[in-house]
């Protein structure tokens, strides 16, 4: 027994040096690859759409019956929030576990391919109705607006997907962990379990409304559905779904930038703290998108606004530590002064340019958020353009913005081949008009939202309302920051299919950096993620068990399902 | 922890606690909380449930009134509601299909209004002028149609 352990130790020893010294197996490199490719090709159409959108807003573009304004929206909001976000996080991370955990297990690779075609699958089934306008029902597919049932059994495919590929890092995470009793997991492998377990939680809600509700609905076993509750199913998926790949993006924050300037990471043990307190506190923050519904009451809302607020505790964490970071960094390569240590950051790096950005832009979009999750302030602006512009603060440069500057080394990484000097100057100037436009179509949708404009609806004047509530100038920029938007997208998508396949062949590092020398030992209680799900459950219990049950109990009679498109 | 970070997470924690008093404040010493309703209605006969049987306007005190309205798609019931400035406005909603929003753009006024669920919030419009009542949840191919006013004179 003992020497199987050491054993298994020694070889495994063995593939972890093996695995830095030669970089990724190919085959593990052709996963990732995979991933990454249907990830940007997602963004590029994506990116059209949303120009489409940003110009028909904007009143300059009407859009033709056969690809109307709301389908244009529906695959908008499918292609970017589930397809890029999601590819990218299991691309990135799938690497980073075949690179931190030495090599991902031929098993788990089977594992990874099944879920990738099972998402494929579900993906296509999804596009077809939306394509046929039977399914313009907005990601948020909220009934009783009733699309064709493929696009859920497309839906549901997606979900079982996530989940093939949650079982694989789990698997490897678990192998991991008996060659390495007593050691703490690498920490991007740990970045990894904590998405991975989110993913799942937070499908799980989806999965039991689309399976148990909306799937015997749509296809007429029963003849009526309680919009309540599918809704409130949707938000605990819907909003945990997008901390996610906020998450992701933190990891990479943690992780690889202070590596990229030249540093050492933030404390390990506030890290692992950080990981595991989004964790268990993520799910029930979904709530908060129906602070103005009817039918739940007031302390139950009161409680939630309590449960949204508190996510924003370890982001306010995260930002201290960021700083904290480069200026310790700063200050070891001689800067002086207060504020010294910002000359010495490496500001045409695009590694780091773009990522840093996404950070600075995490401070007005949190501060907008803790603004929307309570309960008065949101009611100003609950569907309004604010909310659209604070999901594009988040998303569009947080996340995303994040993805493009680590796309700039993991695509060389597992293509081997080098990032040029030539290719870091496109990414640097890609990642300025990115900026530009995300900020110019941000700041005007929150400015429209403040005077009423609403979100998902095509371009009106209300009868020249629009006008004299003074949405148009702030629309027609929208229009503008959607044009450069799409100018970014294409320099974005041409940069990493180049890095792929045409780049110069060499060695890209996988850039970890390490903590600091005189640093503390990490307790071993970070790593008990059986405890870490109970409390994430219990956490869940508390939110959901009372209103899901007065939902049920209390119920109406159900809704019929109706195609309004 | 250095100190600066425990400042730094002290102030953060107490304006966490500081948002959630003054939400908490107005929510139940105030009564702003947001609309939250709690009465239920069968969504396939509304029209045949009281008060939507009879949707429309009526005065209820002085300088008050009660507003009863159905949302369908893509339009509301009662359209082009009219009253004297200084007035206290009571909604009383519920949709008779799909979900929608019921907004009156340049107020406060922002709900939900959900089949099954019957939706109240109450406005006082002090300011003479027409506003623009719109539906900001997607309903359809003719949700940016689906709008109204209120004149107050």
């Amino acid at each position: 027994m003992q020497t199987s352990v050491s054993q298994n130790k020694l070889v495994s020893g063995f593939t972890d040096k093996a695995n830095k010294a030669l970089g990724i197996s190919k085959q593990d490199a052709l996963i990732s690859k995979s991933y990454l490719a249907v990830a940007f090709i997602a963004l590029l159409l994506g990116g059209l759409l949303g120009l489409l959108q940003g110009l028909n807003r904007a009143g300059l573009l009407e859009l033709p019956a056969w690809l109307n304004y709301y389908q244009v929206l529906t695959a908008h909001g499918i292609l970017l929030v589930v397809v890029l976000s999601a590819f990218f996080t299991i691309g990135y991370f799938y690497a980073g576990l075949s690179h931190t955990l030495g090599g991902l297990l031929p098993k788990v690779r089977k594992i990874a391919w099944i879920g990738f075609w099972t998402k494929i699958v579900g993906f296509v089934l999804v596009v077809i109705p939306i394509l046929m306008n039977e399914a313009s029902v907005m990601y948020t597919f909220y009934p009783p607006m009733k699309a064709h049932p493929m696009f859920y059994f497309g839906l549901a495919l997606i979900v079982v997907g996530v989940w093939f590929l949650a079982a694989g890092a789990f698997i490897n995470v678990a192998n991991w962990r008996k060659n390495h009793k007593g050691e703490h997991l690498p920490i991007l492998a740990f970045f990894a379990t904590g998405v991975f377990v989110l993913l799942v939680g937070a499908t799980a809600f989806v999965a039991v409304e689309v399976l148990f509700m909306i799937i015997p609905w749509s296809l007429g076993w029963v003849d009526t559905i309680n919009v309540m509750v599918a809704r409130t199913l949707f938000w605990a998926f819907g909003h945990t779904a997008v901390n996610i790949w906020y998450l992701t993006a933190v990891s990479a924050w943690y992780v690889v930038i202070p590596k990229v300037i030249g540093g050492t990471r933030f404390n390990d043990y506030l890290t692992r703290v950080v990981v595991i307190a989004l964790v268990i506190m993520n799910i029930t923050g979904g709530f908060h998108h129906q602070i103005i519904d009817p039918g739940i009451s007031l302390p139950i809302k009161f409680m939630h606004v309590f449960m949204s607020l508190a996510i924003g505790f370890p982001s306010l964490m995260t930002a201290y530590a960021m700083f904290r970071v480069f200026e310790r960094t700063g200050r070891r390569k001689g800067a002086k002064g207060a504020l010294g240590w910002i000359k010495k950051l490496p500001w045409g790096d695009v590694r780091f340019l773009s990522p840093f950005i996404a950070m600075a832009a995490f401070a007005p979009a949190g501060a907008g958020g803790i603004v929307q999750s309570t309960n008065q302030l949101d009611q100003v602006v609950h569907n309004t353009m604010w909310i659209v512009g604070h999901f594009h603060l988040t998303l569009g440069m947080s996340v995303v913005m994040t993805f493009f500057g680590v796309s700039y080394w993991l695509v060389p990484y597992i293509s081997n081949r080098v990032l040029t000097p030539k290719m870091n100057k496109l990414g640097v100037i890609q990642t300025i008009i990115w900026t530009i436009g995300m900020v110019i179509m941000a700041f005007s949708m929150h400015t429209a939202g403040l005077f009423g404009a609403p979100r998902r609806t095509s371009y009106t004047t209300y009868g020249d309302f629009s006008a004299s509530l003074g949405w148009d100038p702030y629309m027609a920029a929208v229009g503008v920051g959607a044009t450069l938007l799409l100018v970014a997208v294409i320099i974005q998508v041409y940069a990493v299919f180049n890095m792929m396949f045409f780049a110069p062949k060499g060695t890209t590092e996988f850039p970890i950096a390490e903590v600091e020398a005189d640093e503390a030992k990490t307790p071993y209680m970070t790593e008990r993620w059986g405890v870490w799900v109970v409390v994430m459950l219990i956490v869940i219990a508390m939110a959901y068990v009372l209103p899901l049950t007065d939902m049920i109990v209390n119920a109406p009679p159900g809704s019929p399902p109706f195609k309004t498109w | 922890m250095h100190l600066d970070e425990k400042i730094w997470l002290t102030l953060s924690f107490g304006m966490i606690m500081i948002f959630m008093f003054i939400t908490g404040y107005q929510t139940f010493a105030l009564e702003m909380g947001p609309p939250s309703n709690n009465e239920l209605i069968d969504p396939q006969k509304v029209d045949e449930t009281a008060p939507f049987d009879e949707p429309g306007i009526k005065q209820v005190g002085e300088n008050e009134y009660e507003v009863v309205m159905t949302l369908q798609v893509f339009s509301f019931n009662p359209m082009d509601i009219e009253v004297p400035a200084g007035s206290t406005v009571h909604f009383i909603l519920t949709s008779k299909d799909v979900v929608h929003g019921f907004e009156i753009a340049g107020t406060n006024v922002n709900a939900m209004v959900m089949p099954g669920h019957i939706q109240k919030i109450t406005q006082k419009f002090d300011e003479p002028g027409k506003y623009l009542v719109l539906c900001n949840e997607y309903c359809g191919a003719g949700h940016q149609v689906m709008s109204t006013t209120i004149t107050v004179k």
